[in-house]
């Protein structure tokens, strides 16, 4: 089997924060990560790999060079091949633009039985990506999906939604969105790091990975981020007393909603 | 669309480098002169902050696409269903639509996708819509992304909306991200407020990105439909009008079986939601009083769309409700969009294992209890009155 | 947070990065539940394998990446401790299974048993102690008699970590008992051999996450070709052993105290009384000073004993034994006075300093006791200045 595994480098959003007065992203000490649920897909890979020998798990990601260090933490958790696709041709790519990049990136590797995406990235949130891949690979595409089983080229996939799950069939290939549940990733081994080390990944650019110029970054992107601007801010410490239950509870809700927090 | 500079008329002032949002800018190291890298979006915000005029937006010729544009009309909303039932965002985003349709002055339609469920459609003209285009088929009997985008695209093919907006949910966020490349538009995802800019008929889509730490707004100037996923209960639906109606327009499609079967589905949650991880989560203490009263508890979470039930030490200890439900010290650590604490004082060891809530509500009829020092907002009364109160206004 | 330059190796600090982000990970969040039940971390051993990280003590050539830098296996057996020290001697007690097979085995006993542990699938245990047969090691009684090709090992050892868990164990027994120490030897023993079962489980004060066991031997037929080096050599064997397994025991001392170290500094600067973080009252502050610079100390000792094992520094014994005692009594102090920075907080089950100062305890207590420790360290000097003034 051939599993081909998207990651995406993050910065760590639990820290990302706008700058009240200048309006931009402070993006100074924001460490970047592997996507926490591409980690989820990469274990999902590596246990299939474990699972069914002759396995070879390639790791696909699309950004500035930096990102290479995402390409070998994988390497170092056990993914066999890396492919670093990296040109200022795909810059201010939205859905759209990267998921058509990444298709013809994996349309250059050996045909894969299954592509595998974290459920979304924690940055631009979307989860329109592993969809989109699928569209162009020309793939069905599970999304939510939080265990899997393969036999005789079919897979069986559990997939979550809001108040319960589906037990799903699909024949391979296939493209899944992977769900925090599905397992825990493993961390990278000792011999794994020191191969990642040495390893020296040369970029696929747009011109290798043969897509179409047009079809490539933010001029070929219908959509555009025209503004960004901090959320509301907290209240910061009220407190209501001495009103009707009824009173503060319908203020409270409509804060909340006001706040788009329900 | 892209950024041009013009380094004969740049000065090097770097104005326009604290502005970008997104970093983009910086000046080069030989002359201070300002260079863009790949982070830029093209947002225009540097353009308007250039002293010397040095920046514009290189604009690509539009003509032939804003041609195109102009033959797409009307406002659609996709109507989610799950096994004959109409999801709750769909009504709330036909009350939004009403209103975004009404500004465009063009009709509001509901897209309804399914087998047997023709009599949906009457629901959907007494909240709102104008029109219901229906595919009733075998294939779509069942939610499978595949054919439900396959029909969705054959639709907005012939029918061309200017936009199109479906609910943020497993089935909205998974099927309508292959129809926007199928249709060769943007999507824009999740968003929390939506309005319309009447003169350039844009669909203003404003959304949380970076786990919530920063809003952008986003418009897709050129393609159409302008397409966008829609985050359950931000909108409200309107009230309903009985008997109002419209026209039912059914489609004939021959669509190809499902290429991913449905072997199970298993309602309802195999286990109760894990504080640990939840985005929302209501907690009782000892001022809950009794086991049953966490039912009160209960009902809020559910208000709330599935909150974790999370517990003090007091009440795990005095047998209320298991261990596997307690926050703090001994207990879990948590950090959900929402917490709101019921009953509890807030001593150190509870709040050491939530505090770095994102906002936390506090409920507590003592107004001197230290959980009132973390709490954003605090409700001092009793939460046998307030906590009901909260679930009626909530389900309102 | 400022350290000092130890002169580390890049694959030494790498180790510690990797262990260190690993115990956070997945030792923490499970320790009290160890604790409590007396669970065996073997998912845990199980996933150190998986990482490379059983075999930092073991030669390249038998599977390991031991190329001359002990510090790395130290480095990971200091990481594990801060969080779990019953964690931490379920990892280091298969070096110390490994070590007699590392010093006096054959090339093709290396070959056959090395490469195994190294990997993690397999785990290895040390057994010398007995029943009447502590601090006097000496006085062990478990008998090996030479039958043909085999050896029949009859008697009990008492207490060995691993036990039951392990695959592998070295098993000291007497050949010759008119001897003495002399008339012992060393043999590696196979989990499954007829002849070989496992007694009860210790319930224990401390590290309950390790498993303490009997090994029983009745009429066990061990190959004589598993005999480690020749008859009689065993009892060199194991003090070899120790003299490079004791400075392993300073690192979960120097562990054990910086985990209750940084909890009590933690607690200290939260914990508000008359208005104010204790902290901030200069009785606690040199309390917590005093803790640090224990802490420091242990921990720069034992580095120096180990990087002069490895630099080939003769006559060791002394430094191993110096370490040991002092990182373990360090342990025992910073453990005790954690408990007293956190009040009667410290002394809940539910704070992890309660569980740390019962887990200091053992490291006192064994491979050799401190006052054996103290005892050679005695001897050294008395040996040591008696030739100096012969000169
Ligand atoms: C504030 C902001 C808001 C945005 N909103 C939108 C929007 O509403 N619509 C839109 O079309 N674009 C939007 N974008 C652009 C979008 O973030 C980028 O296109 C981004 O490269 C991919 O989207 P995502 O981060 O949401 O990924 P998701 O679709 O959430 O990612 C899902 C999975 O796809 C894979 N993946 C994603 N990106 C990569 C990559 N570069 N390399 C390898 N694998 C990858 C990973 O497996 C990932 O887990 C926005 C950007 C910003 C800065
Ligand atoms: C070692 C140790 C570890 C601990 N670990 C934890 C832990 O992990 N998690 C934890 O939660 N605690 C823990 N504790 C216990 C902690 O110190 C507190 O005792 C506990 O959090 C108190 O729970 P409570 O707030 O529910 O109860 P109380 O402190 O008794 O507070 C009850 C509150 O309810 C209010 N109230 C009563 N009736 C009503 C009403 N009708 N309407 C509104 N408000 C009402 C009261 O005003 C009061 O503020 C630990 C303690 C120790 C010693
Ligand atoms: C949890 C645990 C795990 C263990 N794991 C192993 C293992 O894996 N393999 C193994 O072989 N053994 C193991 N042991 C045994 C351990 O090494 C012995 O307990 C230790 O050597 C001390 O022996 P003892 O307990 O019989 O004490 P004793 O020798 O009976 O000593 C009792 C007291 O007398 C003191 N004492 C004895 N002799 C002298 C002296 N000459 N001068 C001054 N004071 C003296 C001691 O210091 C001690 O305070 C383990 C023990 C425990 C508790």
């Amino acid at each position: 089997m051939h599993i081909v595994v998207c990651v995406k480098q993050v910065p760590n959003t639990t820290q990302v924060r706008i700058n009240p007065e200048t309006n931009t992203l402070i993006r100074d000490g924001v460490e970047s990560i592997m996507n926490p649920f591409d980690e989820n897909a990469l274990e999902m890979a590596l246990q299939l790999k474990e699972k069914h020998p002759g396995t070879k798990v390639t790791v696909v990601t699309m950004g500035p060079p930096q990102a290479v260090d995402i390409l070998k933490e994988a390497v170092g958790r056990g993914a066999d091949a890396v492919v670093l696709l990296s040109d200022r041709a795909f810059a201010g790519s939205d859905t759209w633009a990267t998921s058509y990049a990444l298709s013809t990136a994996i349309g250059k590797l050996e045909k894969p039985d299954l592509v595998l995406f974290g459920k979304q990235a924690i940055d631009g949130d979307t989860a329109q990506v592993g969809p989109g891949v699928a569209v162009w690979l020309g793939m069905p595409c599970i999304t939510y999906a939080r265990a899997i089983e393969i036999a005789d080229g079919e897979a069986t996939v559990e997939r979550l939604y809001e108040d319960g799950y589906e037990k799903l069939a699909v024949s391979l290939p296939c493209a899944l969105t992977v769900l925090k549940e599905a397992n825990v990733p493993r961390m990278a081994s000792l011999r794994g790091k020191m191969a990642a080390k040495k390893l020296v990944i040369e970029p696929m650019t747009a011109e290798m990975s043969g897509a179409d110029p047009a079809k490539l970054g933010l001029n070929a992107s219908p959509t555009r981020v025209v503004k960004i601007f901090s959320p509301p801010p907290k209240a910061g410490g009220v407190k209501w007393q001495g009103e009707e239950p009824e009173v503060m509870a319908q203020r409270l809700v409509d804060l909340l909603r006001e706040r788009k927090l329900v | 669309m892209a950024l041009k500079i013009d380094l004969d008329l740049c000065t090097g002032c770097g104005a326009c480098v604290a502005t970008c949002p997104f970093g983009a800018l910086s000046q080069r190291a030989e002359d201070g002169k300002v260079d863009v890298n790949e982070a830029c979006t093209a947002c225009g915000a540097c353009v308007d902050v250039c002293p010397v005029g040095a920046l514009t937006l290189e604009v690509a010729d539009r003509s032939a696409m804003a041609a195109e544009a102009e033959q797409y009309r009307g406002l659609w909303v996709y109507a989610e269903q799950r096994a004959g039932q109409l999801q709750d965002v769909t009504l709330e985003l036909l009350g939004q639509g009403r209103t975004l349709a009404d500004k465009l002055g063009v009709e509001l339609s509901a897209v309804l996708l399914g087998h047997q469920v023709r009599g949906l459609g009457d629901k959907l003209f007494e909240y709102g819509a104008d029109k219901v285009y229906l595919v009733d088929h075998p294939a779509l009997e069942n939610y499978t992304a595949e054919p439900y985008a396959e029909a969705m695209s054959a639709l907005v093919r012939k029918y061309k909306p200017e936009a199109l907006l479906a609910g943020a949910t497993s089935i909205g966020r998974g099927f309508i991200a292959r129809v926007a490349i199928q249709v060769n538009a943007g999507l824009t995802a999740d968003c929390t407020e939506l309005d319309v800019d009447v003169e350039k008929r844009l669909l203003l889509q404003t959304r949380p990105a970076f786990g919530g730490n920063i809003m952008a707004c986003i418009v897709c100037p050129d393609h159409r439909p302008q397409m966008a996923t829609v985050r359950p209960k931000v909108f409200a639906p309107l009230a309903p009008v009985p008997g109002r109606t419209g026209e039912l327009i059914e489609e004939a499609l021959n669509l190809k079986d499902p290429v991913v079967r449905v072997l199970e589905t298993v309602n309802a949650m195999q286990n109760e939601v894990n504080v640990a991880g939840a985005e929302f989560i209501v907690t009782g203490g000892r001022g809950v009083g009794a086991p049953e009263n966490f039912k009160l508890l209960e009902d809020l979470a559910d208000a709330l769309g599935g909150a974790a039930i999370g517990a003090s030490r007091a009440a795990v200890d005095a047998g209320w409700i298991s261990s596997f439900h307690q926050v703090g010290q001994t207990g879990k650590t948590v950090r959900p969009k929402i917490y709101i604490a019921c009953g509890v004082s807030g001593q150190i060891q509870h709040l050491v294992g939530m505090s770095s809530s994102d906002t936390i509500i506090a409920i507590n009829k003592d107004p001197d209890a230290p959980i009132f020092g973390v709490a954003d907002i605090g409700i001092v009364g009793d939460l046998f009155q307030v906590v009901p109160a909260l679930t009626k206004a909530l389900r309102r | 947070m400022a350290e000092l330059n130890y002169g580390l190796s890049e694959l030494a600090l790498e180790i510690r990065s990797m262990v260190r982000e690993f115990a956070e990970a997945r030792v923490k969040p499970v320790r009290a539940e160890l604790d409590e039940k007396g669970i065996f971390p073997t998912e845990i051993l199980r996933e150190l394998g998986k990482m490379d990280l059983m075999g930092l003590y073991i030669p390249v050539e038998y599977g390991g990446t031991f190329e001359g830098d002990s510090m790395p296996n130290l480095i990971a057996v200091e990481e594990l401790s801060r969080v779990c020290i019953g964690v931490s001697v379920s990892f280091a007690a298969n070096g110390l299974g490994a070590d007699p097979i590392l010093i006096g085995a054959s090339d093709e006993q290396k070959k056959k048993y090395l490469p195994p542990l190294a990997s993690g699938e397999k785990w290895a245990a040390y057994a010398l102690t007995e029943p009447n047969a502590g601090s006097d090691a000496g006085a062990i009684r478990t008998t090996a008699v030479k039958k043909g090709d085999k050896y029949i090992l009859n008697g009990t050892k008492q207490w060995i970590t691993n036990g039951g868990e392990a695959d592998i164990y070295t098993v000291f027994a007497v050949t010759d008992k008119n001897r003495g120490a002399r008339g012992v030897s060393a043999f590696i023993v196979e989990k499954g051999t007829p002849g070989f079962r496992f007694g009860k489980k210790e319930d224990k004060m401390g590290i309950r996450a390790s498993a303490t066991r009997e090994l029983i031997f009745e009429d066990c037929e061990v190959p004589a070709e598993n005999l480690i080096g020749r008859e009689g050599t065993g009892f060199i064997w194991a003090m070899k052993t120790f003299d490079v397994s004791r400075p392993g025991i300073a690192a979960q001392g120097v562990g054990l105290a910086q985990g209750a170290l940084d909890e009590a500094v933690a607690y200290a600067k939260v914990r508000e009384q008359f208005g104010r973080p204790i902290i901030a009252n200069q009785g606690l502050s040199w309390l917590l000073a005093d803790m640090a610079t224990k802490v420091e100390s242990a921990r720069a000792l034992t580095y120096a004993v180990v990087q002069s094992i490895d630099r080939g520094v003769k006559d060791y014994s002394k430094f191993s034994a110096m370490c040991k005692v002092y990182a373990s009594d360090v342990a025992m102090q910073v453990t005790t006075d954690a408990v007293q920075v956190l009040g009667g907080y410290g002394f809940m089950r539910e704070y992890p300093v309660e569980k740390m100062m019962r887990d200091a305890k053992i490291l006192q207590i064994y491979e050799g006791t401190n006052q054996i420790q103290r005892d050679i360290i005695g001897l050294a000097l008395n040996k040591e200045y008696a030739a100096a003034a012969k000169k």
